[in-house]
């Protein structure tokens, strides 16, 4: 069964673990409104996490909302708000 | 990718170019500074590991460990050992990088430090990136291709869209080190090193100061040997030692080696504003050449039967863009197929420039396998070390010239000598010529 709810250490694992460790991504601290960008990671890895969130999660993140998604709260929001409605 | 100019640009522009007399006013023609190289080569990591290795006759080539070779004709390669990327790369390039973009990165590396230069503080758009690569980034490749076939589409790495590319290696250059000026990547099979070098000075020539240019490549995953196998030049013989004979009588074909050498190229004005410490010499001449395909290759292209192989005229052409004759040659290292025929043609076109046994010429590859987009621009490195250290290494474990050939290879051990010039040749398979000079230049 999948979780249900995604936290922001979930996140930085996923992106760590398909995206590669990021060194701008300080362990720890509250990042969840600092752009992905700021944190070292660009479309392409969020687009390669987007499959590894559906697998865990059990939520879609189609190839064209990966680009709206700008910080570690856009994800976490969708991630955590649709879990609760729908899919 | 932005950064990233179209595969094989370069090369139309190479082919179509006509030479001119001599060092003139054509931009592209002017000599330019080699300040800076990285080496990433089966018989030692960094320059001078290389040399060492080159000097003591010591061999990368042994049989393959990267999978299991045992249903394989053929399982010798020029294999780097004990290369960690996470040592020299940023986790977040793990993921997104093939082992051939790997090296290049770390090549690159170390010629930029060697330089002196540091990126950050010049001019993003006064520094561009050319190298060329033969392979791409097959180990990658087929690693996802296995995901797609066995997982699914959505199992693939996401970064496979640019890491098996040919410009993959010139775009993660310019990306890590902040470098915007002209970039571009060739493509020339085997002979695609000597072309990136020639583009690198005539991009220089265009009004770019500095340009990281070279070749590395790398295809050790079982798709990649197949490929390799493919040409029908490769060696079954078992026996490293012996497996790769250029010029040599027992010569049966040719062992893949991965790796290259990636080099810091500058305009001699603007390398003295900067206040540059060294330089190993100057690239002073390039030109490429094509053979039209054989008889019954293409059935829709004219046959030319009897023209000769194109290889003499690349050499002849890049002597006259340096101002130099035959006569100002002190070591030719040679493309050195391994193949009695493709080693023959080469004998031929050296001796018929030069004259018989008139001057000394070398294959240290022999030791490495050969690179693909790395041998070419090795060969260079190797040259400048020549030129500085007056000592032309040997060929390997070459020995038996068949005397016809009429060629002076360097055999058994380096040769002191006295070189202020070195021509350097590679081919590639499909018909591919082309020739470097370097030459010695002072500050």
């Amino acid at each position: 069964m999948p979780n249900t709810t995604m936290t922001l250490d979930d996140l930085h694992r996923i992106l760590a673990d398909c995206g590669g460790a990021s060194e701008d991504w300080p362990a720890g601290e509250d990042v969840r409104d600092r752009p992905f960008q700021e944190l070292g990671y660009d479309s392409l890895a969020l687009l390669e996490a987007a499959v590894r969130i559906e697998n865990e999660f059990g939520v879609q993140v189609p190839d064209e909302v990966v680009p709206l998604l700008t910080s570690p709260r856009d994800v976490l929001d969708l991630v955590n708000g649709s879990a609760a409605k729908t899919v | 990718m932005s950064a990233v100019g179209v595969a094989d640009a370069g090369r139309a522009q190479a082919v179509t170019r006509r030479p001119g007399p001599g060092p003139g006013p054509h931009p592209g023609t002017r000599p330019v500074y080699v300040t800076g190289i990285g080496v990433a080569a089966p018989n030692g990591l960094g320059l001078e590991r290389y040399w060492e290795a080159v000097l003591a006759g010591r061999s990368g080539v042994v049989p393959i460990t990267r999978f299991d070779t045992s249903r394989y004709p053929a399982r010798l390669a020029g294999q780097i050992e004990g290369f960690d990327a996470s040592a020299h790369l940023p986790s977040r390039l793990l993921p997104q990088t093939d082992v051939s973009t790997r090296l290049a990165l770390a090549a690159a590396d170390w010629a930029i430090a060697d330089a002196g230069v540091d990126p950050s503080k010049a001019t993003d758009y006064d520094m561009g990136v050319v190298t060329s690569t033969g392979c791409g980034g097959f180990e990658f490749t087929h690693r996802e291709f296995k995901k797609l076939w066995s997982v699914g589409s959505q199992a693939v790495s996401v970064y496979e869209s640019f890491a098996w590319f040919y410009a993959v290696n010139t775009g993660q250059i310019s990306i890590r080190n902040g470098m915007r000026g002209p970039s571009s990547a060739l493509v020339a099979e085997q002979a695609g090193g000597l072309d990136a070098l020639g583009h690198a000075r005539r991009t220089i020539g265009r009004g770019t100061p500095l340009v990281v240019t070279g070749g590395v490549d790398s295809a050790f995953d079982p798709w990649g040997w197949v490929s390799h196998l493919a040409s029908g030049r490769i060696s079954h013989a078992t026996d490293p030692e012996r497996a790769y004979l250029p010029f040599d009588a027992a010569a049966r074909g040719y062992v893949p080696g991965e790796g290259g050498a990636i080099l810091v190229v500058e305009d001699p004005v603007a390398a003295r504003a900067r206040g540059v410490r060294r330089v190993y010499g100057e690239i002073a001449g390039y030109a490429s050449t094509f053979d039209p395909a054989p008889e019954g290759v293409r059935e829709d292209l004219p046959a030319r039967p009897g023209r000769p192989p194109g290889l003499r005229r690349a050499a002849e052409q890049a002597l006259a863009q340096a101002g130099l004759t035959p006569a100002d040659v002190d070591v030719v290292f040679a493309d050195a197929a391994g193949d009695r025929d493709l080693d023959r043609a080469e004998a031929t076109a050296i001796r018929e420039l030069f004259g018989v046994r008139r001057v000394p010429v070398t294959a240290p590859k022999a030791l490495t396998g050969r690179l693909y987009a790395g041998g070419g621009p090795l060969d260079v490195a190797t040259a400048l070390l020549t030129v500085r250290d007056g000592v032309i290494p040997a060929s390997g474990a070459s020995s038996d010239v068949p005397a016809d050939y009429g060629i002076d290879l360097v055999t058994g051990g380096p040769r002191e000598a006295r070189v202020s010039c070195a021509l350097v040749l590679a081919r590639g398979r499909w018909g591919f010529n082309s020739a470097v000079v370097v030459r010695e230049a002072t500050l």
